[in-house]
C-alpha cells in the first residue's frame, strides 16, 4: 500500500480531496439505485396480485437487493481507513452480479 | 472482442492483479472504483427503465413494449459487464504504469439512448395523433 503524502509519520493525515468520503457517497448513491430498482422488481412481482410466485419473486428482489447492501457497507467500513486499500475483484463481482440478477429478474417476469 | 476475454480471465484471478506491478496511489484507485460505481447506476437506470416500460406503458402494443423492456434490460446488463471489465483494466494498467484502456462503448451507449429517446417520442406523438 503506498503511503498517501504526509502519511510519513504520526497521526495520518487525511486526504485533502476527500477521495475515501467522496467513493463512500458514490456507494451510497449506487445503493439508492439499486433500492429503486428492486422496488420496481417487488412492484412488478406482486403485480398480479400475491400468490405464491409473485411472494416469492418479491422475496428474491429483496435478497438481491440485501446482497447489495452488504457488499456497500462492507466497502464503506472498509473506506474508513486513512489509506484505503483498492475494491477487491469479488466485490466489483458481486456488485454486477447483483446488477445482472435484476436484469434478469425482469426478463423472467416480463408480460 | 479479445481485449474483453482478456479481461474475463483476470476477473477470476485477482490475485494476478494484486500481484503484477506495484500499487498505485490509493487515490486512483479510489477515482477507478467511482467510475466502475458510476456505470454500475448507468447501468442500474438502464434496468429501471426497462422495469418502468413494462410497468407504466400498459397501453403500448406487446410487442413495442416487450422489445423496448428488454433493449433496456440487455443495455443495462452489458453496461454492467462492461463497467467490471473496464474497472479491472484499468486497475491493471495503473498498476503497470501503462495508459488507460480507451474505448469506444460511451459513443455507442449514447446512440443506443438516443434512438431509444426518439423511439420513445415517436411513440408518444403517434399515440397522442392517433
Amino acid at each position: 500500500m503506498a503511503a498517501p503524502p504526509g502519511d510519513a509519520g504520526g497521526a495520518p493525515a487525511r486526504d485533502p480531496g476527500l477521495q475515501p468520503e467522496r467513493t463512500r457517497l458514490a456507494w451510497r448513491r449506487t445503493t439508492l439505485s439499486c433500492t429503486v430498482v428492486a422496488v420496481l422488481a417487488a412492484r412488478q412481482a406482486i403485480h398480479g396480485g400475491a400468490t405464491a410466485a409473485g411472494v416469492a419473486g418479491a422475496a428474491l428482489s429483496a435478497l438481491v437487493w440485501l446482497a447489495f447492501l452488504g457488499v456497500a457497507h462492507r466497502r464503506t467500513l472498509a473506506l474508513d481507513a486513512a489509506a484505503p486499500g483498492p475494491l477487491t475483484v469479488r466485490a466489483a463481482i458481486a456488485t454486477t452480479g447483483c446488477t445482472i440478477l435484476l436484469a434478469l429478474f425482469a426478463l423472467a417476469v416480463l408480460a | 472482442m479479445s481485449d474483453f476475454l482478456r479481461g474475463l480471465r483476470l476477473w477470476f484471478t485477482p490475485r494476478r492483479v494484486a500481484e503484477e506491478g506495484e500499487t498505485p496511489d490509493y487515490r486512483f484507485s479510489l477515482a477507478n472504483e467511482r467510475t466502475f460505481l458510476a456505470w454500475i447506476r448507468t447501468a442500474l437506470a438502464l434496468v429501471g427503465g426497462g422495469f418502468a416500460v413494462d410497468q407504466f406503458l400498459p397501453d403500448l402494443r406487446w410487442g413495442v413494449r416487450v422489445g423496448l423492456a428488454v433493449a433496456l434490460l440487455a443495455a443495462g446488463a452489458f453496461c454492467a459487464l462492461r463497467a467490471v471489465n473496464h474497472w479491472v483494466r484499468c486497475e491493471r494498467a495503473m498498476r503497470r504504469k501503462e495508459d488507460l484502456p480507451v474505448s469506444v462503448f460511451p459513443t455507442l451507449l449514447s446512440l443506443a439512448v438516443g434512438l431509444v429517446a426518439v423511439a420513445m417520442l415517436v411513440i408518444v406523438v403517434l399515440g397522442r395523433a392517433g
